[in-house]
């Protein structure tokens, strides 16, 4: 009969459907266990000098990233110093307050962003940024604005540093974090913007008061995968970072981060301890980038979820 | 306390579109400062677009455009020189779907007079507890003004909602069918809380509750298909409708 067709027909395509569904979690947890087993030996050697120890010295088997660690930390940090600001900006600006035209042609403009391959990026960085940040930005805050007083901003000016690969980080992932907060910004149902129209606030009141604290946590969310992002990006940072495996002690210094170190090594990585103890870095990686990942999408959800029900 | 005195609001010819579509036909109706009037009529009518020209909330559509014009007592709310504002301090607004901002209940009626410059202190304070016991919620909030105000029953967010214009002070309290998500019990206070506004701020409702319009308002309005088909006495509007269409929809034979 032809229902019983329908039926089996379905349970297939259910069984299809889950299977493929199934992949994905399964291919993380795939994933996360070849590393830890991978990562294992190093774990047992090191212990804590894995993640604490400042000597990475493969000749003399000493496997300390710290700075790598440190350096994706701080270049992923002032990434979203950054580019949260603006992108915020971004889709307040192309959803809320200019003429739908020029919004649009603005918001196109800044997704385009997300389709230069990382690998131009990086060049970008090298021809342009490096030596405008050597010749201009950094003697500049140093000398001029008389910042090298701070060790932040002192040192001498290379070029290739935690500032430099900060800024090309922003800028790669101002695309994500305004495409989300325009979507976040857009799910604000219309009664709340209406609230504050209604009692005569002006657009850009009704949005500082009625739209942006609505969107708080999905705009958190967004900046959040941005970072996501940020951590484990590699191409684009390892050319303009500086590739100097030592705890960076100003923006200036060149620095290292986790995903350049293990691009870098991976390929040359000679013998198993010094394989097992990248394993270990890209266990860090990995676990960082899962963990930040997870909170933006709960953030990003609870906006969508809590404003289901209401009708626009 | 600062009761202004209620307005008078004029339509004379007002016409809406929303782009190509017509949504008010040359609308002439006159209501008198202090009353209450309820609009009826059927689903699409035009009743929430004749409410939002009031304070021109219709002008949010984009593509919206009107003919004709609308008096707030001696001014045309459309003049160049109207600031919308001020307008929307004016005429307040209640939605159908209770909106309180995600702030306290305090904050939420001290939003207006905010907006309007007035600092912290006893005069913003006055004019919220004034405003609270207008719209009946004073009792129920009194002791928990910092409490957030989704946390608000749908019933007391409605109120709230109604404080939060009335802390304005405005002319005129448009409501779009205010009672439509609520339980029969918030419904009764809603209604007895507009009862006693009368005469204080010009009332003008939407309601798909027959009843209710003649419980709360004093004159009735009935829109027929962007027209405005009759207006009267709400009393004489229920029992002696002078217009075919009027007497088929009060007694239910069609909308
Ligand atoms: N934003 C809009 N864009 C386009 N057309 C609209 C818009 N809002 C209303 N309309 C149209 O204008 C007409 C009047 O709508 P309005 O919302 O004023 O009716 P209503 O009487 O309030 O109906 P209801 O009782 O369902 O709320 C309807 O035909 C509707 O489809
Ligand atoms: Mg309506």
């Amino acid at each position: 009969m032809t229902s019983a067709r329908i039926g089996a027909s379905d349970r297939l395509f259910l069984i299809g459907t889950a299977a493929a569904v199934s992949v994905v979690p399964l291919l993380i947890v795939v994933i996360t266990v070849i590393v830890v087993i991978a990562a294992w030996p190093a774990v047992q050697t090191h212990g804590l000098t894995l993640l604490t120890g400042v000597e990475w010295d493969v000749p003399r088997q000493q496997f300390g990233a710290l700075p790598a660690i440190v350096g994706t930390l701080t270049s992923s940090a002032m990434a979203l110093a950054l580019a949260a600001p603006v992108g915020v900006c971004v889709a307040v600006f192309v959803n809320e307050l200019a003429p739908r035209t020029i919004g649009t042609a603005v918001g196109a403009l800044v997704d385009l962003l997300a389709a230069i391959p990382s690998v131009v990026y990086g060049l970008w960085g090298i021809f342009v940024l490096l030596p405008w940040l050597r010749e201009t930005v950094m003697p500049l805050l140093r000398d001029t604005l008389g910042l090298g007083r701070f060790a932040l901003f002192s040192g001498p000016a290379y070029g290739p540093s935690l500032l430099a690969s900060g800024l090309v980080l922003a800028i790669m992932i101002l695309p994500y974090i305004a495409a989300v907060a325009r979507e976040v910004l857009a799910a604000v149902p219309r009664a709340q913007r209406e609230a504050a129209l209604a009692l005569g606030a002006t657009r850009w009141e009704m949005v500082r008061d009625a739209v942006l604290p609505t969107a708080r946590a999905g705009l958190i969310g967004g900046v959040m995968l941005g970072l996501g992002r940020a951590l484990g990006e590699t191409m684009a940072v390892t050319m303009v970072i500086g590739n100097r495996n030592a705890l960076p002690d100003s923006l200036f210094a060149p620095a290292y981060s986790m995903a350049a170190l293990l691009a870098n090594e991976f390929n040359e990585a000679t013998g198993d301890a010094h394989v097992s103890a990248l394993m270990a870095v890209a266990g860090v990686l990995l676990f960082v980038a899962l963990l930040v990942n997870a909170l933006a999408r709960v953030l990003v959800g609870s906006v969508r979820t809590r404003h289901a029900r209401v009708p626009g | 306390m600062i009761v202004t005195t209620a307005g008078a609001l004029r339509f004379t010819d007002f016409s809406v579109w929303y782009g190509a579509r017509q949504a008010l036909h040359t609308v002439t109706i006159a209501i008198e400062p202090g009353i209450a009037l309820a609009l009826i009529g059927p689903s699409g009518c035009g009743k929430s677009t004749l409410l939002r020209a009031c304070n021109r909330m219709t002008e949010l559509v984009p593509g919206t455009r009107h003919t004709g014009t609308v008096h707030l007592d001696d001014g045309e709310i459309h003049a160049r020189e109207v600031d919308v504002r001020a307008l929307r301090q004016r005429v307040g607004m209640v939605f159908q779907q209770s909106n309180p901002l995600p702030r306290s209940i305090f904050e939420n009626v001290a939003y207006g007079p905010r907006l309007n410059g007035v600092p912290d202190g006893s005069e913003l304070t006055d004019r919220v507890t004034e405003a609270l016991r207008r719209a009946a919620i004073w009792d129920e909030v009194a002791d928990r003004l910092d409490d957030p105000a989704l946390a608000l029953s749908g019933g007391q967010q409605q109120r709230l909602c109604i404080a939060r214009a009335l802390a304005n002070d405005p002319e005129v309290l448009l409501l779009d069918e205010p009672a439509s998500a609520l339980d029969p019990g918030a419904t009764q206070r809603i209604e007895e809380l507009l009862y006693d506004l009368r005469g204080s701020v010009t009332i003008v409702i939407v309601t798909h509750n027959l009843q209710q319009a003649a419980r709360v308002s004093d004159r009735t309005a009935f829109l027929y298909d962007g027209r405005l088909v009759e207006v009267g006495e709400t009393s004489a509007l229920f029992t002696r409708p002078r217009e075919a269409q009027t007497e088929a929809f009060i007694t239910g034979r069609f909308g």
